[in-house]
């Protein structure tokens, strides 16, 4: 149930932002996606969640269906001008299980409030959503995640404009994910974070720096290399010649 | 004269203001949700390009049947949608963003329709598609128009849950994998078909009146998606009551008239609405504890 990259290379109009990545996140890890800007960190998760085609390798997901993959993008273009309440939108977390035709019975009900007592927004239920700050509301999409109930759940920088209380908060609930076995991997940008609640790093500069063990792939010599990452493609690039793997 | 024989009478006494108040309540019924829904997707502009874009197709059903009802909007349809897929497909595959390619290929269409009408007819003809003439709809617009009311709220039930996603968080849709393109091609032909139903009584350019402006001033009423379609359908139906009396006591044209109702309830709704109204804003009551 690993999610394995063979060889993957990930192209915005053939310039590669994931270029010739290989490697697995094993089944039940705890990542830490991290490198500089540009370096392909998101482009990486949007590849896992299925939302982009690879230019050139692959993702293998074994015995893992892509619906039980759940996906929290850095900006949710959540529109918080339609007029729909808390309670709604995390019951959305129900999706893969009631479809477009599908009831929601109590217990579906009962379990988004709960989800939403878990995340610290109990009594937001009938609030509209766009009356909710930033922190209140990437709690409630956390609510969400909890309903969706994926065995492999993707974040990209969750925590970005969120205070430490509520970035706390959401931590626990990353390490509760994690002792509940499912697969997380997190993109982030802050080393502290990263060598105090995620056993893994992948380290990415565009290339892959290191991946495994947070210390070992933190260490001096990989963040000079990381750093050292050329920020913008160049115009007259060559067509790589580099074989996949 | 008693109020209600102003109200009732006209209705009572013509056969032609029943046909007219049974297409307009039924118009009302499938157009205002369509409107809510584009307002909710921020694409209320898009109605009025699409509508555009049925003329070439209605000119060459005229050119080919005459002022008839088939071959117009069977034209109106199909231009509507190849404007609609052409807009959409550019948008995907090039740079130009969906509401500049629109915005490009309904102009074309709206200059070659006028210019085939005018070829081929007189101003009044032009006028007839363009203004529509509600009072002059046979049975067959008739059922045209209630055909298009029944099959919108049937599409409306199929789709209403992935829509709202679409429209409240599409990046969810597409990563639980919900139905987001299928979900948009119905909907967009809901609104074309819609327009060519109303097209036919109330003309290209009022038929997108009786969608956007009761769907606008729902916001000002509702609080839930659910209540701003019932409160556009509401103020749709009034609006067209009010307008096909008004423009039958003064003897004016019934398509604006109808349209001028709907845009009264729009600015009545902005100004005093019970939500986030101008009224409310400037009065809004004195401050809670919490």
């Amino acid at each position: 149930m690993s999610i394995r990259l063979e060889g993957l290379t990930l192209a915005y109009d053939r310039h590669p932002a994931v270029h010739h990545l290989s490697g697995s996140f094993a089944p039940g890890s705890l990542t830490a996606v991290i490198g500089p800007n540009g370096a392909g960190k998101s482009t990486l998760l949007k590849a896992l969640a299925g939302l982009i085609k690879p230019a050139e390798g692959r993702v293998m997901l074994s015995s893992l269906d892509r619906r039980e993959i759940a996906y929290l993008p850095q900006q949710a273009d959540v529109d918080g001008s339609v007029p729909l309440s808390v309670l709604e939108v995390v019951a959305l977390g129900h999706w893969r299980r009631v479809g477009i035709f599908g009831g929601l019975g109590g217990g579906d009900i009962d379990a988004a409030r709960m989800a939403l007592e878990a995340v610290g927004l109990g009594g937001f239920e009938t609030r509209p959503i766009g009356t909710l700050s930033a922190g209140q509301f990437q709690r409630a999409l956390f609510a969400r995640m909890m309903l969706q109930d994926a065995k492999v759940i993707l974040l990209d920088e969750p925590f970005t404009a969120i205070d430490a209380r509520t970035t706390a908060d959401l931590l626990d609930l990353v390490q509760h994910w994690h002792d509940e076995k499912r697969t997380v991997v997190t993109v982030l940008h802050d080393y502290d974070q990263v060598r105090r609640h995620f056993p893994q790093t992948l380290l990415l500069a565009r290339e892959l720096v290191a991946w495994g063990p947070t210390e070992e792939a933190l260490s001096p010599g990989n963040l000079l290399k990381a750093r050292a990452m050329a920020e913008s493609w160049r115009d007259d690039a060559a067509i790589c010649r580099r074989p996949a793997a | 004269m008693s109020l209600t024989s102003l109200l009732l009478d006209p209705f009572l006494d013509y056969a032609f203001m029943r046909r007219a108040l049974v297409a307009c309540l039924a118009l009302s019924l499938g157009s205002a949700p369509v409107g809510v829904f584009l307002i909710l997707r921020r694409m209320s502009l898009l109605g009025d390009a699409l509508s555009h874009a049925i003329l070439p197709g209605a000119a060459v059903g005229f050119v080919f049947g005459g002022l008839s009802l088939w071959p117009m909007s069977l034209g109106g349809f199909a231009a509507a949608v190849v404007v609609a897929l052409l807009s959409g497909w550019v948008a995907r595959a090039t740079r130009l963003r969906e509401d500049a390619s629109f915005a490009g290929f309904y102009l074309i269409a709206l200059a070659l329709g006028v210019l085939l009408i005018s070829m081929h007819g007189g101003p009044v003809d032009l006028m007839h598609v363009l203004f529509g003439s509600v009072l002059a709809v046979d049975s067959d617009s008739l059922l045209l128009v209630a055909a298009v009311a029944s099959v919108t709220v049937l599409a409306f039930a199929l789709i209403w849950r992935p829509l709202v996603v679409e429209c409240v968080d599409p990046g969810f849709l597409k990563a639980v994998g919900g139905p987001g393109s299928a979900t948009h091609m119905l909907f967009m032909a809901l609104v074309v078909v819609n327009l060519v139903a109303g097209f036919q009584a109330l003309g290209t350019l009022m038929a997108v009146g009786l969608m956007m402006l009761p769907a606008a001033a729902a916001r000002f009423w509702a609080a839930s998606i659910e209540g701003m379609v019932l409160a556009g359908i509401l103020l749709a139906m009034l609006a067209s009551v009010a307008g096909l009396l008004i423009s039958f006591h003064f003897e004016l044209a019934s398509g604006p008239s109808i349209v001028l109702m709907a845009g009264l309830g729009y600015v009545a709704s902005i100004l005093a609405g019970p939500r986030e109204s101008v009224l409310r804003r400037y009065f809004p009551g004195r401050h809670l504890e919490a």
